[in-house]
């Protein structure tokens, strides 16, 4: 790979030759709109808002070339800022919102929006063109995503999402010309088909034709509610990602400032879904253990993810009995708050209103699957996205930059590094080892930072040698995020190619910190950050921030097995924090 | 708990195409699934012999035309059932696949039948009443427009002007052209000429 010099707007610069005319732009301090151009997940130049005049060598290149896939060649000279092109462009956006349901100001993305800041930027003051305009169709059957068509600009970044970087394919175009819609197949609801809710289209789709489903007015009601205790907890990668919707940079840590949000938004208690995330180690590392010794399924593959619980019911349903049964930390915290807490507190569990903010859209499904209760209380009444509680935060008029920095309530809120680092891959990983290494060995090792499961990688090995029943033994792992790498894992694993003792699979490229509720990054901040980093980085150092990084350490966890659970994979560690799953039929009506 | 999403969309679920509807201007409630439609069953040997040109096809390239063409030429149109096939045996997702159904107009999603019932309604026939043709054509043959009899028998769809406006209102049956239809009652009888 060499350097090419080429000229952008005048400007010389000297550009890797793998570049695009766009990324060279950039290079040289000018940014070429974009729509349908998502960086290494979109590149099919449909929307041509980011068409410039090229010539090379002075030999004028034919019609106006779409920027995003035009690559660098030698002595290129690039125009972005002439007559011929802003009116290109103009007009092609113009086209998009001839057939664009227009209601910014009752709009979810109002503010938040790649059209209406382009339409901002490109001084859109008129649409000519007047048309017969896309029918609000409205999906919003499935607990987690919305689609409204009528907002679909057809660029189909969802559609190059999900089939390429989730390796599922859910949406795709279907019919043709002015019928166009992206959809599933048959026009099936996404409540009905083999869609993970992972929300990655979501956080791909440049408008608000994808969006999740909100309860926010529900948990405004119960907290208004006299007669209601409403909890809440927080997910790890939440407190990574809040911020960004009050415009700080992507990934700040605003743990703090998100406790004390939450405060005064009125909840009753201010929890951390982290103290569950140290729990869920102690159950799922003592199962694993069990297996091990016991001969049971190997590899056992973690639970948290319940995108990944559904792919694998629909895809590997051969893999369930690998599947740790333990339920994942959301629905954990809600089975010992509804028990343990309220006896604890002596308050009437009916009255708890149990409600979550997690990065992830899959987690309102999970919140719903029926059998995620205890006694007819249902673990987690409201799951909300990092997004919800944004929104919620705004509507309550706090200004959030000015909070001062506030601790979770006791005694569901401590929480060990291990239990932060559960929101990026290899997290779970981690923090298990931390603790099973630890009770295999009978010490306590200081050694614990395991930098071959962290990192971007797709698919991430490693082993360590553990004693046990006395014998020096090789555990080994692998950690996939991203349900396409899960299949590539599995795929091996079935084949005979590899044997592991443990797989952590997160079903979201990134882990938790790029989750479908996260906070959304426009493409353009997507070519210099890379959120999944970020966010991971800000987790690692709150991890080393913490004076305790294991979670067997964890004292109001302690607590809770000395009073009320006995000990890990104890009977009513299995009635309130264990699971099963069942292969699950999609394209069928589930009405 | 939040309630069950309200069903307010009939479209969803139903696993019908709300564009086919809106295609032919009809775009009222459409009872029919398709996700259970029963015409095709799992054991229809039509399902091996895809599997074997399936397998017959160098995997490398891009598949999904030519076994689409081959599933439209054996089973006359692709149904969920078929497509569902074809996605499992080929690794393509179904929406893939059913993007490429709906793009071309040389296949198919809905069955045809063995007759085809164009009704015009092109202005003149319009005028003279095609829509009283239309609604008794829906009522004897209990089906929606654009949709198949149950029993396979005729297909019914709205068309532009047929060229015969000196006969409106009418219809045509295949290659026949019945005219002057003021008289609905005369449709029975018409459609009885039809095996
Ligand atoms: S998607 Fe964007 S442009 Fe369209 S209505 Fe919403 S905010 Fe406005
Ligand atoms: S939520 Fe995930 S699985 Fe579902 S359509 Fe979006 S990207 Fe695909
Ligand atoms: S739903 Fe969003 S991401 Fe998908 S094609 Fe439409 S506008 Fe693009
Ligand atoms: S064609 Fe380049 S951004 Fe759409
Ligand atoms: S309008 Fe019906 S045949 Fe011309």
């Amino acid at each position: 790979m060499g350097n090419v010099n080429v000229t952008v707007n005048g400007i010389e610069v000297s550009v890797p030759d793998n570049y695009t005319a766009m990324l060279a732009a950039r290079q040289a301090g000018v940014e070429i709109p974009s729509l349908c151009f998502l960086k290494d997940v979109n590149e099919i130049g449909a929307c041509r808002v980011c068409v410039v005049e090229a010539d090379i060598k002075g030999v004028p290149m034919r019609n106006l070339p779409a920027s995003c896939i035009l690559q660098v060649a030698e002595g290129m000279n690039i125009r972005t800022n002439t007559a011929k092109v802003r009116k290109a462009v103009k007009t092609n956006v113009e086209l998009i919102l001839a057939n664009h349901n227009r209601e910014c100001l009752t709009c979810k993305r109002n503010q938040n929006c790649e059209l209406q800041s382009l339409c901002d930027e490109l001084g859109i003051d008129q649409v000519r063109f007047q048309g017969e305009k896309r029918k609000p169709t409205i999906d919003n059957l499935s607990h987690s995503i919305i689609r409204d068509a009528s907002k679909c600009i057809l660029c189909g970044r969802c559609i190059s999402t999900c089939r390429d970087v989730q390796g599922i394919g859910v949406l795709d175009f279907t019919h043709r010309g002015f019928q166009t819609e992206v959809a599933p197949a048959f026009d099936f609801s996404m409540r009905d088909v083999d869609c993970v809710y992972c929300g990655q289209c979501i956080e791909a789709c440049p408008v608000a034709a994808l969006t999740e489903r909100q309860y926010i007015d529900e948990v405004f009601e119960a907290i208004e509610d006299p007669e209601k205790f409403v909890v809440v907890q927080t997910a790890p990668a939440v407190r990574a990602s809040l911020g960004e919707e009050f415009g700080m940079p992507v990934g700040t840590r605003v743990t703090g400032k998100m406790v004390a949000a939450l405060r005064r938004l009125g909840f009753d208690k201010v929890f951390d879904t982290n103290f569950s995330a140290d729990l869920t180690i102690l159950e799922e590392g003592t199962e694993l253990l069990n297996r091990v010794t016991t001969g049971g399924v190997l590899p056992m593959i973690t639970s948290c993810s319940p995108g990944w619980i559904r792919f694998c019911e629909m895809k590997y349903p051969e893999f369930l009995p690998n599947l740790s049964t333990c339920k994942s930390p959301q629905q954990m915290f809600g089975a010992i708050l509804k028990t343990y807490y309220a006896q604890k507190m002596g308050i009437d569990p009916k009255k708890i209103v149990s409600v979550s903010v997690m990065p992830c859209t899959s987690k309102k499904t999970e919140a719903n699957r029926p059998e995620m209760e205890v006694d007819g209380l249902r673990d987690v009444d409201y799951s909300l996205t990092t997004r919800e509680l944004g929104d919620m935060i705004k509507r309550a008029r706090i200004r959030f930059a000015n909070l001062p920095d506030e601790t979770a309530d006791s005694i569901l809120g401590e929480y060990t590094g291990a239990g932060v680092i559960f929101g990026a891959t290899g997290g779970v990983m981690e923090a298990a080892l931390r603790t099973v290494a630890d009770i295999l060995t009978g010490k306590d090792l200081k050694d614990i930072e395991y930098n071959a499961v962290r990192g971007l990688d797709g698919v991430k090995e490693a082993s360590v040698v553990l004693p046990i029943d006395g014998k020096d033994t090789e555990i080994k792992v692998a950690i996939a995020h991203g349900t396409a790498n899960a299949a590539k894992v599995l795929d091996a694993v079935k084949a005979g190619e590899k044997d592991y003792h443990f797989i952590e699979v997160m079903a979201c490229p990134g882990g938790c910190v790029h989750g479908g509720g996260q906070s959304i990054v426009s493409a353009q901040v997507r070519l210099d950050v890379n959120p999944k980093a970020n966010r991971a980085a800000a987790l690692y150092a709150e991890d080393e921030a913490c004076v305790k990084r294991k979670s067997h350490d964890n004292e109001e966890v302690k607590a809770l097995y000395n009073e009320f659970l006995g000990k890990p994979n104890s009977h009513l560690s299995h009635k309130l924090l264990h699971t099963h799953y069942a292969p699950r039929k999609v394209y069928e009506c589930q009405a | 708990m939040p309630e069950d999403p309200e069903v307010n969309q009939n479209r969803f679920g139903t696993g019908v195409g709300n564009n086919t509807q809106r295609r032919l201007g009809n775009v009222n409630d459409q009872s029919k699934c398709a996700c259970s439609c029963g015409c095709i069953t799992a054991e229809d040997p039509r399902f091996a012999e895809l599997k074997s040109y399936i397998d017959s096809l160098n995997q490398e390239q891009g598949i999904t035309m030519p076994v689409l063409q081959e599933a439209q030429r054996s089973f006359g149109y692709l149904p969920l059932e078929v497509q569902k096939f074809i996605s499992e045996n080929t690794g393509v997702p179904l929406a893939e696949i059913y993007g490429v159904a709906t793009f071309y107009s040389q296949f198919a999603i809905e069955p045809k039948g063995r007759h085809h019932i164009g009704v015009c309604m092109g202005t003149a026939c319009y005028v003279k009443g095609s829509q009283k043709v239309l609604d008794k054509l829906v009522e004897e043959l209990k089906v929606k427009v654009g949709c198949t009899t149950s029993d396979g028998k005729f297909t019914l769809e709205a068309t532009r002007c047929l060229g015969c406006c000196g006969l409106a209102p009418c219809i045509m049956i295949d290659d026949d052209v019945f005219g002057k239809l003021d008289d609905v009652s005369r449709i029975p009888d018409i459609l009885g000429k039809y095996e």
